[in-house]
C-alpha cells in the first residue's frame, strides 16, 4: 500500500474483494449505474455510509452498531435517490429541539415511522421536483429488515444519522456541529428555504412522489399541490409495483403493504400517512426500477434504515476552516523564521516576510514535519510532497527577489552536491570554509567571498547578503549556465492564427487581430524597463502556413507561404521576428489585413504539429526561446504531420480501454514537444473547436512546455469574445521565464521522486519547462532513502535557471526547511489539507493515462482512509469506534477527495465529453494549490442579501444546493467557470436593479454582461465579479442561471456537497462510506 | 549559269539553307567516299521581310505516314485538280478551295519563288508569351541592384498582354504571387528538397483536387483562374512588380565565413518548370535563369558551401574527382526534358567571376532552346544590352523569339535523316525516311526547338540510301522538306515550309562536278558541328584526331597530287580553305579545353551549336582587320606576321571584339598625338576601328566580351592565342626579319599543319 504508488495496483485491488464480499451479501447490484461515480461497484458506496452512521452518541444509546448490511441497502436507495435527503431530516421538526437522542430514541420504540415521516417531507421539500429516493429508502427498511431485528434497524438508523465526526485537533472551533451529524438542524433549514416545499410537507403523500423517482418530477409536483395523496398514490401505484414491486417485498417478511404502511402512519401525522403508505409501495417500486440489480439482491440487507439525516452543518465545512483561518491570520505578516511552521490557507489574505524559508506563495508541503523512517511515512500513507510555483506573483507590498551577483565564477555551490550558497550552509573554522547543510560537504570559502564570522557564529554580512538570510533569491547566471556557453537573446512570442473558414466566419481572426493592435504594448518587460525586449512573429495558417515579414524597413508587410508541411522550416530570419514599438507601422498593417484576406476563404482544413514546427524552426533560426500563442479551430485533418482522425468512443467509457481517451497519440507529437524543449518553445494553445477535435493529443505538446490550453466550445464573437480576450490579455502579459531547467536538492535521508506539472523529464531529476510563468506550478513527491533526524529535519531547496524576458541568464533559488519527527501526531497537525489534495488531484490525474477509473477511484478512497484510519489508530485518543474521528488539519480533506472524484475525468459518465474531460486533465496538472483549492470547492457567495457599503466580499456559503434560497441571487466561481444564479422568487427590484429588466422572465438566456446600472447593489455585484476575474488566472465566463432552467444543471455540478449529477456521492454519504472503510481497518 | 557561289548565296537568302554538297551523289557508297555528309544548316526562321505569311493552312499529301505539303515542285494537273506528292508520288486532289486554280492562277505555294513559304493557321486559342523570371539572391549589393534595374526595364520590353512571373531564391526559393493588394505574397520551398511536380503544384494551389479527374480532359478556366496568381499580364502587374523588384533583398541568411552562401537554385528551377507544366503546358514559355554564383545545396547542387573546396575544373573532371558532376548533370538534364517537352525554354544568365555551373545546366538551354549568357558582373553593358537585346524586335515590331517549334523533315526517297545538332530534342518520330545511322540528335524526323530565333540554325545530316545498282534517272532530283510549325511571338500560330530539290548526280563520271558545288564552309561548320558534338561525350583527343582522320580523306579523295609526293599536293578551289579552318577549329576553344574552364566550354559549345553559318565561321576562324595609314581597312590574315607595329588590329572571335593598337601606335597614342589638330588623320585611324568595333556590337547576340588593349598590354593575349603563330620563339631566328610579332607557343603553326596533311594525303599507307 505505498502512498505514491497508484501504479501499484495490486495492494488496492485487494481491497476490492473485500467490497466484492459486500457486494455479494447485500446483493450484487446492478444498481452500478447510479453509483457509478464511486467507482466501484455502487453498493460499496452505499455501505460505507452506512457504517460512518454510527455515531458516538448512538453507541451511547446503547445501540450496537447496526449490521452493515442493513444500512448498506439504504445507503443505496438514497445514493440512488437525489441528495435531498438530507432534507428530510427537517420533517423532524418536532424532534429538532432534542438532539440527536431525541430521534434516536424516538426511533427505537416507534421504530420507523418518525424517522420515515421525516425523511418523507424531507425528500418531498428537497426534490421538489424530483422525487427523492430518500422516502423509498424509509420504506424499504421496514420491509426488509424490520423483521429480523426491530432493534437492529433502529440502532442502525440512529447511528447513522449521527456520526459524529470529531476533529480532535480543532475542538474549539466547530466542536457542535461537528459532533453530530443528527437529523435536527437539517430539520428547519430546508424546510424553511422552500416554499414548495411547504406545501408539499403538508401532505405526507408528497413522499410518495419521491419514490417515483427522477422522472416523475413534474408530475408530482402538480399532484400535491392539488390532490396530494390520492393523487400521488395512483400514480406511483401502478407500474412500478409491477416491475420492482416483487423484489423488494419479497425480501422482507413483513406483508408487503403493511410494512410499508407502518412506516407511515406510524407516529407523524396519521392521517396522512396511510395514504402514503400506498404511495410508498407504489413509489418504492418506482426507484427500484433505477436500481434493479440492488434491490433484489439487497432485499436480505436492505433492512438497515437510512433516514440518518445527518445535519449537513455538522460535517466540517470548508467555508468554515477558510473563514477561521481568514479570522485567524489574515492580514497578518507571516515570518518564515521558523522551520516546519505550517502557513496560512491559501485562501488567506496575509504579507509573507521572507526570514529564511521560502514565501509559502512559492513553495507549499503536504506536511511540515516529515516522519523520521520510511516506515512511519508508509504507515501513515500522508503522501509527502511539495508544490512549487516558482514564479508565483508576489504582491505589491512584498519585496521582489533580489538579484545576486557572485561575479564571473558564478554562483558559490558546494561542491559534492552542487547546492546552491543559502541559508542552510554552516560557515566554520573561522568563516574560511562552511559545511553544506544537504549533503555536509565542507567546502573552501572563495577568497572574495571570505567574510568573519560573529559571537554567534554567524557570518558579519548575514544580513547584506540574501543568500544567506532569505529562503527566495535570485543569482546572475554565468555563461556556462547558457546554452552553448552564449548569452541568450530575448525571447520571442509567436502569433499562429488559425485563418480556416470556422475562425474566419466566427470572426475571430478579426477579433484577434484587433486586440494585438493594443495588447502587443503590454509584453511582460523586466522591471525598470521601458519597452519590452520581447519580439513578437506572426503567421496564420490553414493547411499551408503563412509567414509575415514586418520588418520595419518594408513599407507593407510581405506573406510568405509555406506549403510544404511534411518538412516544415522557417522562409525567413530578418524580419520575421521583430520589436514591435520598431515596427509597429507594418505590424498594424499586416493585423489590418489579415481578417480581409482570408475574407474568402473556403479551407476548412488545417494543420497543428507543422505549425507548432515552425515555430521551433523559428526559435532555432533566431536561437532564442520563447512562446507561440496558436488558435486553432479543428482537428487538424489535412494530410501533414501529426494529422488526426477522430478517435472518441463513448463505448470506452467505464472499460479498460477508458484511459486511451486520455492519451495522447504517440509519436510526432511526442517528438515535437522534446524539440520544444530543447529549444525553449513554450506552447499556450487556444481552441475553439466546434466537436472533438481529440484534445488529449493536441494538449499535449503545451502539457509538456509549460504552456496552457484554453477551449471555448462553439465560440461566438459577441457571448465569448471578452472571456477570450481576457484570458489571452492575461496570458500574454503574466510574468515569465523561459527555456528553464529546475532541480530540487534536498538533505540527505529523502529525495524528490516523481513531479508532476506541465513539464518535461529527460532524466529522473532535470524539470525541464520550455517556459515558467506565475501560475505553473510543479508538484514534487518526497521519498525517504534513509532515517531523517529530528534535529536536523529536512532541507529542500528548489533551483530553478531559466531566462528572463530580456534576455538574462538567472537562476531563481527558493529554499524550504521542514521538520521531522517521529512522531504521527506531529506529522498529522502539520498537515495541509489544499496541498494534499493538489498532490491527489496530480496523482489520480496522471494514473488514470495508465489504469482503469475504477482502480484509481478505489485507491483514491482508500488512501483516504487509510490516512484517516492511521491517524484514528495512532494520535486520536480513544473513543468509540463509531466515532468518526478526524485530525484538525485534515478535517475537510473528505469533502476536497469527493470533490476531487466528482470531476469530469474521475467520473466515467458518457455524458461529459471526452474533450472536456481531456483538457481538465490537462489543467489540472500545471495548477498550484490556489487553484486546486478552488477548482475542488468553489466559491458561493450569495449576493442578494450584502451590505452594498461594505469593501467586503460577503461570507462564501458551503457549495450545497440547500444553501440556495429562491429569492436568492448568488455567484459561483472555481476558477474556470463562473455563475450568477437567481431564484425562482427572485424579488424584482432585484432584477431591476442588476438587470434593468422588470422580471426574472425577461432575462434573455445568454447574456454574459451584467448591464452598467447606476444603483449600488448594480454596483457592488459588477465589482465584486470584475475583482474575481481580475483575481484569477484564467478569464471566467459568466453564465447567468435562473432557477429551474436547464442551463442550472451546468450549475448545479458544482455544488460539490451535493450528489454529483454525472454521478459521484454526496459529502455526507461519502463521509460515512470513508468512516466504514476507516472502521473495517481498525477492526 | 550561275557560279556556285552565287547560288549557294541565293539559296541561303531564300531558304535559310546551306548544303555541303549542291550535287547529290547518287548511290550511298559514293556518298560515303566523300567524306563530308550530304548535310545542311538550316536557319528555320531565317528573316524574310520579303515573304509575306499567307493567311490559310498548308495543303498535305493524304497519304498518311508522308502528309508533305504542297510545293512548288510538285506535278499538278490543273486540269484534273490533282496534284502529286514529290515524296511519295501519292496523287491527291485539291481541296475545294482551290477549285479555281490554273496554269494562270496558281496559289503561292506552287511558285517557284516560294519554295519557302509560311502559312498562318488558326488552332487554338491564341497563346499569350510567358516570361518566368527566376533570380538568384545570393548577389553582392551592387550585382543585385543592376540585375533589379535590368529586369525592371525588361517589363517595358514586353508585350503588355505577354505574362509574367518572378521566382527568386537563395536559401529557399519564393514564388511571387503577383496580383495582390497591400502585401507582398510568396511561396516559399525549402531549397534542400527535390519535389516532383505534382509536389510542386499542389504546395502552389494549382491542382485543385478531385473533381476534375472523371471529366476526361482537365478543365481549362481553372488553369487560367489557378495561374493569375503567379503568372500575370504585365500590363496588370507592372507597377506591383516593378515594386517587388524594387524590394528585393539580398537573400537575408547569414553566411559564415568561408562559406558560399547557400544557393538553391536545382529547386528554384524544379519550381519554374513544376509551375509552367501545371499552369501552361504546351505553350511557349521563357524561363529565364539570372544566377551570380553556383548551385551549393539541394539537387542539382554543383558545389559545396565550402570555400575551400573550389569548384571542379577540367583537371577534376578528367581525375573524375568533381563529385557533384554527374548526379546534377542528370538533375538538370531530367529538367530539361521536362521542360522540353512542354516547350518551355530556360535561358541562363550566369555572371560571376568563378564558374557558376554551367557544365552541369548547359543542357537546360542546349535543350530548350534558351540562351546562355554569361559574364562578369550583372553590372556591365555585356549583360546589360545582351539582355536588352533577348527582347530585340523586328521589322514588324514583333519580338525575334519563336517559341514551341516543331521541325519536321521530309525526304524523297534516296534520302533519309541521320540527325540534327542544334538547340533541339528528338521528338521519337520515326518515320520512313529516318536513317539507322544515327549523327547528332537522331532516330527521329521531327525536333523539338523550345525557342527559336532568326538566327537559330541546326545541322541536319542526310544519308543517300540510293543503292549503287540503282541509278537514279539523269536529272532527276533529290527533295528535302523542311517544315517548322512554331508559336510566332505574336501569338499566331504559324507553319514555315522549306522545300529544297538539288540535283543527283554520278560520282564517278561526274566527280568534278560534285566537287566543285562543294560548300566548305558549309562543311567546315557541319564537321565542326559534328566535332562539338562528340566532344561533348568523348575525350578530345579522340575528336581531335577523328577530324584529322576525315581532313585526310577529304584531301585523298580531292587533293591532286603524286604518290609519296607532298609538294605536288593541290586542292581545288572549292576546297582550299577547308584545311584552314580545321586548323582553326583544332585550336578553337570548342575542342580544346586548355586555359578554358569548363563553364567556357559549355558556353562556347552552346553557342556554336546553333549560330548561323556566318557566325560559326568566325567563331572557327576569328577575322582580323588592319586599320593603317599605308591603306584602308582590309582584312588581314589571322596570323602572327600581320601584327606590325604600325598598325591596329580589330579581331572578332564571336565571343570577344579585340582592338589591338601596335607599338608604335600605342607609343603615339600615349604622347596624345591624337588630341593635336594636325594630327586629325591619327585621330581617325584610332577612331575608325571602334565605329567598326560598335557596329558588330550593335548586331550581336550574346554582346561580345569588348577588350581594348595595346602591344605588350595584357589582353593582348586574346589575340596572340588565335592568330596563327607563324612565328614562335622556336623559329623566330631562322625567319630573320623584324615582321610580326612572335607568338610564345609550342603549338604548330598552319604551315606546319599544312605540311603534315600533305605529307599524309599523299602518302599511300595512312
Amino acid at each position: 500500500m505505498s502512498q505514491q504508488g497508484y501504479v501499484a495496483a495490486p495492494p488496492y485491488s485487494q481491497a476490492q474483494p473485500g467490497m466484492g464480499g459486500y457486494q455479494g451479501g447485500f446483493g450484487p447490484g446492478p444498481a452500478q449505474p447510479l453509483y457509478g461515480h464511486y467507482g466501484g461497484p455502487p453498493q460499496r458506496m452505499p455501505a460505507p455510509p452506512t457504517a460512518l452512521m454510527k455515531s458516538p452518541v448512538s453507541s451511547a444509546a446503547g445501540m450496537p452498531p447496526p449490521p452493515v448490511s442493513s444500512q448498506y441497502n439504504p445507503n443505496i436507495q438514497q445514493n440512488g435517490a437525489h441528495t435531498q435527503r438530507y432534507p428530510t431530516a427537517p420533517a423532524v421538526s418536532a424532534a429538532y429541539g432534542q438532539p440527536l437522542q431525541s430521534p434516536y430514541n424516538s426511533m427505537a420504540s416507534t421504530a420507523p415511522p418518525p424517522t420515515q415521516q421525516l425523511t418523507n417531507q424531507m425528500t418531498a421539500m428537497n426534490l421538489g421536483n424530483y422525487a427523492p429516493p430518500a422516502t423509498s429508502t424509509v420504506m424499504q427498511q421496514p420491509f426488509q429488515t424490520s423483521p429480523p431485528p426491530a432493534m437492529g434497524q433502529l440502532q442502525m438508523s440512529p447511528g447513522q444519522q449521527s456520526p459524529h465526526i470529531s476533529p480532535q485537533m480543532s475542538p474549539p472551533l466547530s466542536p457542535p456541529a461537528t459532533m453530530q451529524m443528527g437529523g435536527q438542524p437539517m430539520g428547519g433549514q430546508p424546510m424553511g428555504g422552500q416554499p414548495m416545499a411547504g406545501q408539499m410537507m403538508a401532505g405526507p403523500p408528497m413522499a410518495g412522489q419521491p419514490m417515483a423517482g427522477p422522472p416523475m418530477a413534474g408530475q408530482p409536483m402538480a399532484g400535491q399541490p392539488m390532490a396530494g395523496p390520492p393523487m400521488a398514490g395512483q400514480q406511483m401505484a401502478g407500474p412500478p409495483m409491477a416491475g420492482m414491486g416483487g423484489r423488494p417485498f419479497q425480501g422482507p417478511p413483513p406483508p408487503g403493504p403493511g410494512g410499508f404502511q407502518q412506516p407511515g402512519p406510524g407516529p407523524v401525522g396519521p392521517p396522512g400517512y396511510p395514504q402514503q403508505a400506498g404511495q410508498f409501495g407504489g413509489q418504492m417500486v418506482g426507484p427500484q426500477p433505477g436500481m434493479p440489480g440492488g434491490f433484489p439482491a439487497g432485499p436480505g440487507g436492505m433492512a438497515g434504515p437510512p433516514q440518518k439525516k445527518l445535519d449537513p452543518d455538522s460535517i466540517p465545512s470548508t467555508t468554515q476552516v477558510i473563514e477561521d483561518d481568514q479570522a485567524k491570520q489574515g492580514g497578518h505578516v507571516y515570518n518564515t523564521n521558523i522551520r516546519g511552521q505550517v502557513p496560512p490557507l491559501v485562501t488567506t489574505d496575509f504579507s509573507v516576510n521572507d526570514q529564511g524559508n521560502a514565501s509559502p506563495r512559492f513553495m507549499r508541503c503536504t506536511t511540515y514535519s516529515l516522519p523520521c523512517t520510511a516506515d512511519l511515512a508508509k504507515q501513515c500513507q500522508v503522501p509527502l510532497a511539495s508544490i512549487i510555483k516558482p514564479f508565483a506573483n508576489l504582491p505589491k507590498n512584498e519585496t521582489p527577489l533580489y538579484v545576486v551577483n557572485h561575479g564571473e565564477t558564478g554562483p558559490i555551490r558546494c561542491n559534492r552536491c552542487k547546492a546552491y550558497m543559502c541559508p542552510y550552509m554552516q560557515f566554520i573554522d573561522g568563516g574560511r570554509r562552511y559545511q553544506c547543510g544537504f549533503c555536509n560537504c565542507v567546502n573552501e570559502v572563495p577568497v572574495f567571498y571570505f567574510q568573519h564570522l560573529d559571537h554567534m557564529g554567524r557570518r558579519v554580512d548575514f544580513y547584506e547578503r540574501p543568500e544567506l538570510s532569505l529562503g527566495s533569491y535570485e543569482f546572475v547566471a554565468t555563461m556556462e549556465y547558457c546554452k552553448n556557453n552564449k548569452p541568450p537573446n530575448p525571447p520571442a512570442y509567436i502569433f499562429m492564427i488559425d485563418v480556416s473558414y470556422n475562425n474566419i466566419k466566427s470572426g475571430l481572426v478579426k477579433l484577434i487581430c484587433d486586440e494585438l493592435k493594443t495588447l502587443l504594448e503590454n509584453l511582460p518587460r523586466e522591471d525598470g524597463m521601458e519597452s519590452s525586449a520581447v519580439k513578437v512573429g506572426f503567421v496564420t495558417y490553414n493547411k499551408v502556413l503563412h509567414f509575415y515579414n514586418v520588418k520595419s524597413a518594408l513599407a507593407q508587410p510581405q506573406m510568405m507561404v509555406v506549403s510544404d508541411t511534411a518538412e516544415m522550416f522557417v522562409p525567413l530570419l530578418d524580419g520575421f521576428l521583430v520589436n514591435y514599438q520598431e515596427s509597429r507601422a507594418v505590424i498594424t498593417n499586416l493585423l489590418d489585413q489579415i481578417p480581409d484576406m482570408f475574407a474568402d476563404t473556403n479551407e476548412s482544413e488545417t494543420v497543428f504539429a507543422p505549425v507548432i514546427q515552425a515555430g521551433v524552426e523559428a526559435f532555432k533560426a533566431a536561437e532564442c526561446s520563447g512562446k507561440l500563442f496558436i488558435f486553432h479551430s479543428s482537428m487538424p485533418t489535412a494530410e501533414a504531420p501529426g494529422k488526426l482522425k477522430n478517435r472518441d468512443d463513448k463505448k470506452l467509457v467505464s472499460t479498460e480501454k477508458e484511459k486511451t481517451l486520455f492519451q495522447p497519440q504517440k509519436g510526432v507529437y511526442e517528438q515535437l514537444s522534446k524539440d520544444c524543449v530543447a529549444q525553449g518553445c513554450s506552447v499556450d494553445l487556444f481552441l475553439f473547436p466546434s466537436q472533438y477535435v481529440d484534445l488529449a493529443t493536441m494538449g499535449d505538446v503545451p502539457s509538456h512546455t509549460g504552456g496552457s490550453v484554453y477551449k471555448y466550445n462553439n465560440f461566438q464573437v459577441e457571448a465569448d469574445g471578452e472571456h477570450f480576450l481576457r484570458d489571452l490579455r492575461k496570458d500574454v502579459q503574466k510574468s515569465i521565464g523561459f527555456d528553464a531547467i529546475m532541480r530540487v536538492r534536498t538533505s540527505t535521508g529523502f529525495r524528490a521522486t516523481d513531479f508532476f506539472g506541465a513539464i518535461y523529464m529527460n532524466n529522473t531529476t532535470d524539470i525541464e519547462m520550455a517556459a515558467v510563468d506565475c501560475d505553473s506550478a510543479v508538484t514534487v513527491e518526497l521519498k525517504h532513502d534513509d532515517t531523517l533526524s529530528e534535529e536536523a529535519g529536512a532541507l529542500m531547496q528548489c533551483a530553478l535557471l531559466y531566462t528572463t524576458v530580456n534576455g538574462q541568464r538567472r537562476l531563481r533559488i527558493h529554499n524550504l526547511s521542514l521538520n521531522c519527527s517521529s512522531q504521527l501526531s506531529e506529522l498529522y497537525k502539520s498537515c495541509e489539507t489544499d496541498s494534499l489534495i493538489n498532490f491527489f488531484a496530480k496523482s489520480a490525474y496522471r494514473a488514470i493515462l495508465n489504469q482503469p477509473l475504477k482502480n484509481v477511484r478505489e485507491i483514491l478512497v482508500n488512501q483516504t482512509a487509510h490516512m484517516l484510519a492511521c491517524y484514528r489508530k495512532n494520535c486520536a485518543s480513544p473513543s468509540a469506534a463509531s466515532q468518526l474521528i478526524l485530525p484538525d488539519a485534515m478535517k475537510v480533506f473528505p469533502v476536497y477527495m469527493n470533490s476531487l472524484m466528482k470531476t469530469a475525468p474521475l467520473v466515467a459518465s458518457t455524458e461529459l465529453s471526452t474533450d472536456e474531460r481531456a483538457h481538465q486533465r490537462l489543467s489540472v496538472m500545471a495548477m498550484g494549490v490556489e487553484a486546486t483549492q478552488l477548482l475542488l470547492y468553489p466559491r458561493l457567495v450569495p449576493l442578494h442579501n450584502m451590505d452594498v457599503n461594505s469593501e467586503a466580499l460577503p461570507a462564501p456559503l458551503r457549495c450545497s444546493e440547500e444553501r440556495l434560497a429562491d429569492s436568492g441571487m448568488f455567484l459561483l466561481e472555481n476558477g474556470h467557470s463562473m455563475f450568477l444564479w437567481l431564484g425562482q422568487a427572485s424579488p424584482p427590484d432585484l432584477i431591476q436593479s442588476i438587470f434593468n429588466l422588470p422580471s426574472l422572465a425577461h432575462l434573455q438566456g445568454h447574456m454574459c454582461a451584467l448591464p452598467e446600472l447606476d444603483n449600488p447593489l448594480s454596483k457592488k455585484v459588477r465589482s465584486i465579479i470584475n475583482g474575481l476575474l481580475e483575481k484569477r488566472p484564467n478569464s471566467m465566463k459568466l453564465q447567468i442561471v435562473r432557477q429551474k432552467d436547464k442551463p442550472e444543471m451546468l450549475f448545479r455540478q458544482f455544488l460539490v456537497e451535493d450528489k454529483g449529477l454525472h454521478g459521484g456521492a454526496s459529502y455526507m454519504d461519502f463521509l460515512c462510506y470513508v468512516h466504514r472503510e476507516i472502521r473495517q481497518l481498525l477492526t | 549559269m550561275t557560279t556556285y557561289q552565287e547560288f549557294i548565296q541565293q539559296n541561303e537568302d531564300r531558304d535559310g539553307v546551306r548544303f555541303s554538297w549542291n550535287l547529290w551523289p547518287s548511290s550511298r557508297l559514293e556518298a560515303t567516299r566523300l567524306v563530308v555528309p550530304v548535310s545542311c544548316l538550316f536557319t528555320p526562321l531565317k528573316e524574310r521581310p520579303d515573304l509575306p505569311p499567307v493567311q490559310y493552312e498548308p495543303v498535305l499529301c493524304s497519304r498518311a505516314n508522308c502528309k508533305a505539303v504542297l510545293n512548288p515542285l510538285c506535278q499538278v494537273d490543273f486540269r484534273a485538280k490533282i496534284w502529286a506528292c514529290n515524296f511519295c508520288f501519292q496523287r491527291n486532289p485539291f481541296p475545294p478551295s482551290y477549285a479555281g486554280i490554273s496554269e494562270v492562277n496558281q496559289p503561292a505555294e506552287l511558285m517557284p519563288q516560294f519554295s519557302t513559304i509560311e502559312y498562318i493557321v488558326q488552332r487554338g486559342p491564341p497563346a499569350p508569351l510567358i516570361f518566368l523570371y527566376v533570380v538568384d539572391t545570393c548577389l553582392e549589393e551592387e550585382d543585385l541592384q543592376a540585375l533589379k534595374e535590368s529586369l525592371q526595364m525588361s517589363l517595358s520590353l514586353l508585350p503588355p498582354n505577354a505574362l509574367v512571373g518572378l521566382i527568386t531564391f537563395g536559401r529557399m526559393v519564393q514564388v511571387h504571387e503577383l496580383s495582390c493588394e497591400g502585401i507582398a505574397k510568396s511561396y516559399v520551398f525549402r531549397g534542400t528538397k527535390d519535389l516532383t511536380s505534382k509536389q510542386i503544384q499542389e504546395m502552389l494551389g494549382l491542382s485543385k483536387p478531385a473533381a476534375s479527374g472523371q471529366q476526361g480532359r482537365p478543365p481549362a478556366p481553372q488553369d487560367a483562374s489557378a495561374s493569375c496568381k503567379f503568372l500575370q499580364p504585365v500590363h496588370r502587374v507592372d507597377m506591383n512588380l516593378t515594386d517587388l523588384l524594387g524590394e528585393l533583398q539580398r537573400d537575408p541568411w547569414p553566411v559564415p565565413q568561408g562559406k558560399r552562401p547557400l544557393r538553391s537554385t536545382g529547386v528554384a528551377l524544379s519550381v519554374a518548370v513544376g509551375l509552367l507544366e501545371g499552369t501552361f503546358p504546351s505553350t511557349g514559355a521563357r524561363v529565364m535563369l539570372f544566377i551570380g554564383g553556383p548551385p551549393t545545396q539541394g539537387p542539382g547542387m554543383v558545389v559545396g558551401d565550402e570555400l575551400k573546396t573550389p569548384i571542379r575544373s577540367w583537371h577534376d573532371i578528367q581525375k573524375d574527382n568533381a563529385r557533384h558532376l554527374k548526379k546534377a548533370t542528370k538533375y538538370y538534364e531530367a529538367m530539361a526534358n521536362r521542360s522540353a517537352v512542354n516547350g518551355h525554354s530556360i535561358d541562363i544568365y550566369a555572371c560571376a567571376l568563378d564558374q557558376t555551373g554551367l557544365l552541369e545546366m548547359k543542357c537546360l538551354s542546349n535543350l530548350t532552346g534558351g540562351h546562355i549568357v554569361m559574364g562578369d558582373s550583372f553590372n556591365t553593358s555585356l549583360f546589360k544590352q545582351t539582355f536588352q537585346r533577348v527582347f530585340s524586335k523586328d521589322y514588324n515590331g514583333d519580338f525575334r523569339m519563336a517559341f514551341g517549334g516543331v521541325l519536321e523533315v521530309k525526304t524523297s526517297r534516296e534520302l533519309k535523316v541521320c540527325g540534327a545538332i542544334g538547340p533541339c530534342v528528338s521528338l521519337n518520330s520515326k518515320g520512313s525516311c529516318v536513317s539507322e545511322n544515327e549523327m547528332g540528335v537522331g532516330g527521329t524526323s521531327q525536333w523539338k526547338v523550345c525557342s527559336l530565333n532568326p538566327s537559330t540554325t541546326l545541322g541536319m545530316y542526310f544519308e543517300v540510301v540510293n543503292q549503287h545498282n540503282a541509278p537514279v534517272p539523269q536529272g532527276g532530283r533529290g527533295v528535302i522538306q523542311f517544315v517548322t510549325q512554331y508559336q510566332h511571338s505574336n501569338t499566331q500560330r504559324r507553319i514555315r515550309v522549306s522545300t529544297i530539290a538539288r540535283n543527283w548526280a554520278d560520282a564517278q563520271s561526274q566527280i568534278q562536278h560534285i566537287e566543285s558545288s562543294f560548300d566548305q564552309e558549309a562543311a567546315a561548320v557541319l564537321m565542326a558541328r559534328l566535332g562539338v558534338f562528340r566532344a561533348e561525350s568523348e575525350e578530345g583527343p579522340d575528336v581531335l584526331r577523328w577530324l584529322d582522320r576525315q581532313l585526310i580523306r577529304l584531301c585523298q579523295k580531292f587533293g591532286q597530287f603524286n604518290k609519296e609526293d607532298p609538294t605536288s599536293f593541290r586542292l581545288s578551289e572549292s576546297l582550299s580553305l577547308y584545311p584552314q579552318f580545321m586548323f582553326h577549329l583544332r585550336r578553337s576553344p570548342f575542342l580544346q579545353v586548355f586555359n578554358n574552364s569548363p563553364d567556357e566550354s559549355s558556353y562556347y559549345r552552346h553557342h556554336f551549336v546553333r549560330q548561323d553559318l556566318t557566325q560559326s565561321l568566325i567563331m572557327i576562324q576569328p577575322i582580323l582587320y588592319s586599320y593603317s595609314f599605308h591603306g584602308p581597312p582590309e582584312p588581314v590574315l589571322l596570323d602572327s606576321s600581320s601584327i606590325l607595329p604600325d598598325r591596329i588590329l580589330l579581331m572578332d572571335t564571336f565571343f570577344q571584339l579585340v582592338i589591338y593598337h601596335g607599338e608604335t601606335i600605342a607609343q603615339w597614342r600615349k604622347a596624345g598625338y591624337q588630341e593635336m589638330a594636325e594630327y586629325e588623320n591619327f585621330k581617325q585611324l584610332l577612331q575608325a576601328p571602334l565605329d567598326d568595333a560598335q557596329e558588330i556590337l550593335q548586331t550581336r547576340f550574346p554582346m561580345p566580351r569588348y577588350i581594348d588593349t595595346e602591344h605588350g598590354g595584357s589582353q593582348a593575349r586574346f589575340l596572340l592565342s588565335k592568330v596563327n603563330p607563324s612565328q614562335t620563339h622556336n623559329n623566330l631566328y631562322a625567319w630573320g626579319q623584324e615582321t610580326g610579332a612572335p607568338i610564345l607557343t609550342d603549338d604548330v603553326s598552319l604551315q606546319v599543319f599544312m605540311d603534315h596533311l600533305k605529307k599524309l594525303a599523299v602518302s599511300s599507307s595512312a
